[in-house]
């Protein structure tokens, strides 16, 4: 079965959603194609993965010390 | 992997209903295991430690006085978080116009194509480099450069890894929207982090390998 092509700017721009698996099969397939030869769109796909990744393990929040205190005395002076 | 979704099986509703009997310390075994969720949430908006506090205490008691309006056809933390989120939007909202008087935040949104500025390729980053300092800190400037709206929806998807739906639920906003700001968020935190930013650094000099934490 032949593909229809797919630009690098569609690509882009469905990039996000490929990477959380929500294309539907026949644009996946098309984009898969495209990945195959393009080596624009296979480093912008690497890198949004390697961001997707980082942000993931390498942003948290960490409560500030103290908060949990603060918060129950909060509640408890209401 | 963040920890920062908690996995609860307490009964809800029976502390819920403890609250509404007027029993405070229940309100605060109730809120306890979203503590962090909500901390984030406020950070999400808010951005910076302080404000993010007094967000999720603001948020916590305004939840403590609305309970009774709570409907159980959505989940407690959903919908604390949804309070959060909407405290912390509007001090900033507040501290915006003191400080610009006004700044439209409406902006013509998400809707204008974003294009990709690099094209170097990456390699895969080891997540060793996540323990240099420099990587940690590139992350944080690359996050705080974000508009508000999509540092939102990238926190809440990728720290906090809400579905898709639970993040169009949370911020108010559509899941196609939702879709639009994540691209928009991740191809903008790609092109802060990747080699090569403005074109102003180019593969193989020297300069390229200092920037370049990992």
């Amino acid at each position: 079965m032949k593909v229809i092509e797919i630009s690098c700017f569609e690509v882009w721009r469905e990039i996000s959603n490929y990477i959380d698996e929500v294309v539907d099969p026949d644009l996946r397939a098309r984009m898969e194609e495209h990945f195959k030869t393009c080596a624009h769109c296979t480093a912008i796909l690497d890198g949004t993965k390697n961001v997707v990744k980082l942000v993931a393990d390498g942003v948290s929040f960490e409560l500030p010390e103290g908060f949990s205190k603060r918060l129950y005395q909060k509640i408890q002076n209401r | 992997m963040s920890a920062s979704r908690p996995r609860i099986e307490v009964d809800e509703a029976a502390l819920i209903r403890r609250v509404c009997d007027g029993d405070k310390e229940a309100f605060y075994e109730l809120v306890k295991p979203y503590e962090r969720s909500i901390y984030t949430a406020a950070m999400t908006v808010v951005g910076n430690p302080a404000d993010a506090e007094e967000v999720a205490q603001e948020a916590v008691l305004k939840a403590f006085e609305h309970l009774a309006s709570f409907r159980a056809e959505s989940k407690f933390s959903t919908w604390v978080i949804q309070i959060t989120i909407n405290e912390a939007r509007m001090k900033l909202r507040k501290a915006r116009r003191h400080m610009y008087d006004s700044i439209d935040e409406v902006q013509s949104d998400e809707e204008g194509d974003y294009l990709p500025r690099d094209f170097a390729d990456w390699r895969e980053i080891p997540s060793e480099a996540l323990e240099r300092r420099e990587l940690r800190e590139a992350l944080k400037r690359a996050m705080e450069a974000l508009s508000p709206k999509y540092r939102e929806v990238l926190i809440l998807r990728d720290v906090q890894h809400y579905s898709i739906e639970e993040t169009a639920e949370l911020l108010g906003i559509t899941q196609a929207s939702v879709k639009t700001r994540l691209l928009r968020a991740r191809l903008q935190m790609r092109d802060a982090l990747a080699p090569g930013i403005d074109g102003s650094w180019v593969r193989g000099k020297p300069e390229f390998e200092k920037v370049r934490p990992w």
